[in-house]
């Protein structure tokens, strides 16, 4: 019952492509061929994350995670966010649960904002096609002046928190979080 | 190929943490699977909705509506199509590039674009889950905002 209701949104929707499927039979089928389609592109990559994110989570120290994207982690914290998020492949939504885990070993929120603006326009292999495709000027324009955009938007929206809405981020990380006992995060954003 | 190189840095690691510390590569493993199957539910939901969004909003209809627009009004329209559809970037940029030829204004795609890779509607929930409204407000829409500056410039500098 309990499963029943935390897959309830996903079900909803499978009902309303099977309503479909019946009412109009081309569309339904296309709907569900998409839909099966994007669940292979997520079933390629979404394990290897999570197994990736694990082995960090018990292998990587805390406070090497502090040290280098933390509140004092300064430029080298913003320019290792944004190499990370560049390097990254795959749909924005496969940033969350990274940057949650990066949120609860204590990385900065304004690191954060700055990996998920990465991810989300500066993936390298993303760049690759853009480039082919759109040429370089354009391209080029766009990635450089995306990263100038990335970091004036991360420093805007940090300044927009305040302390308890900081601390409401990293204590939403510990439901998300693979396991509860954890030492709680701790967050005094500096500043 | 992305995803091999994924699984292989994984597999990788896994083995030298396996050969290091068999314990704590078990708990590795419990933390990833329960990660996973929290978040799942979620995914799939994500995953669903874009299925349903993408063939209701198909790319032919894309195509006439950036393709006869123009002008701000036509930025407007490409941003909320970038910001509702999810397309992969395989997928989106040769579309780009068609619309580009068929007379759509390099300021248009330059939205559709970046609203298509920052700004996500559908994936809104999920976002707000991670990291609460506020964040997944501001984000998105700051996002919104900053594709119409990029567009502004690229229409300058391309030509």
């Amino acid at each position: 019952m309990k499963a029943v209701r935390r897959y309830g949104f996903a079900i909803l929707i499978l009902l309303i492509d099977v309503a479909l499927l019946a009412a109009k039979p081309e569309l339904g089928q296309r709907v569900l061929s998409v839909t099966f389609q994007n669940l292979l592109q997520m079933a390629q990559f979404l394990p290897a994350v999570f197994l990736l994110l694990g082995l960090m989570d018990t292998w990587v120290p805390r406070q090497t995670v502090i040290a280098m994207l933390g509140n004092r982690s300064g430029a080298f914290g913003a320019a290792l966010s944004i190499t990370l998020g560049a390097a990254a492949a795959g749909p924005l939504y496969a940033a969350f649960p990274i940057a949650s885990a990066m949120l609860m070993k204590g990385a900065s929120v304004f690191n954060v904002f700055v990996f998920l603006g990465a991810w989300s326009n500066l993936k390298i292999p993303m760049s690759m096609f853009e480039l082919s495709s759109m040429g370089a000027k354009f391209a080029l324009t766009r990635w450089a002046l995306n990263v100038l955009g990335i970091l004036i938007i991360a420093s805007v929206m940090r300044r927009l928190f305040n302390k308890e809405e900081i601390g409401e981020i990293y204590d939403r990380q510990k439901h998300m979080a693979s396991s509860p006992k954890q030492p709680e995060v701790k967050t005094v954003e500096s500043r | 190929m992305e995803s091999l190189l994924a699984y292989a840095l994984a597999g990788v690691l896994l083995l030298v943490s396996y050969g290091k510390d068999k314990q704590r590569t078990k708990v590795a493993m419990d933390k990833s699977y329960k990660a996973f199957s929290a978040i799942l539910p979620d995914f799939l939901a994500v995953l669903g909705l874009v299925g349903l969004v993408l063939t209701i909003m198909p790319a032919e209809a894309i195509t006439t509506l950036l393709g006869q627009a123009s002008g701000w009004f036509g930025m407007v329209l490409a941003s909320l199509v970038g910001s509702l559809t999810l397309i992969p970037g395989f997928i989106a940029f040769p579309l780009a590039k068609s619309l580009l030829d068929a007379g759509a204004g390099i300021s248009q795609i330059a939205v559709f674009v970046t609203t298509l890779m920052a700004v996500g509607f559908v994936t809104a929930p999920l976002e707000t889950k991670f990291f609460g409204r506020k964040e997944t407000l501001l984000r998105n829409g700051f996002s919104y905002v900053w594709a119409f500056v990029v567009a502004l410039v690229l229409g300058v500098v391309v030509r």
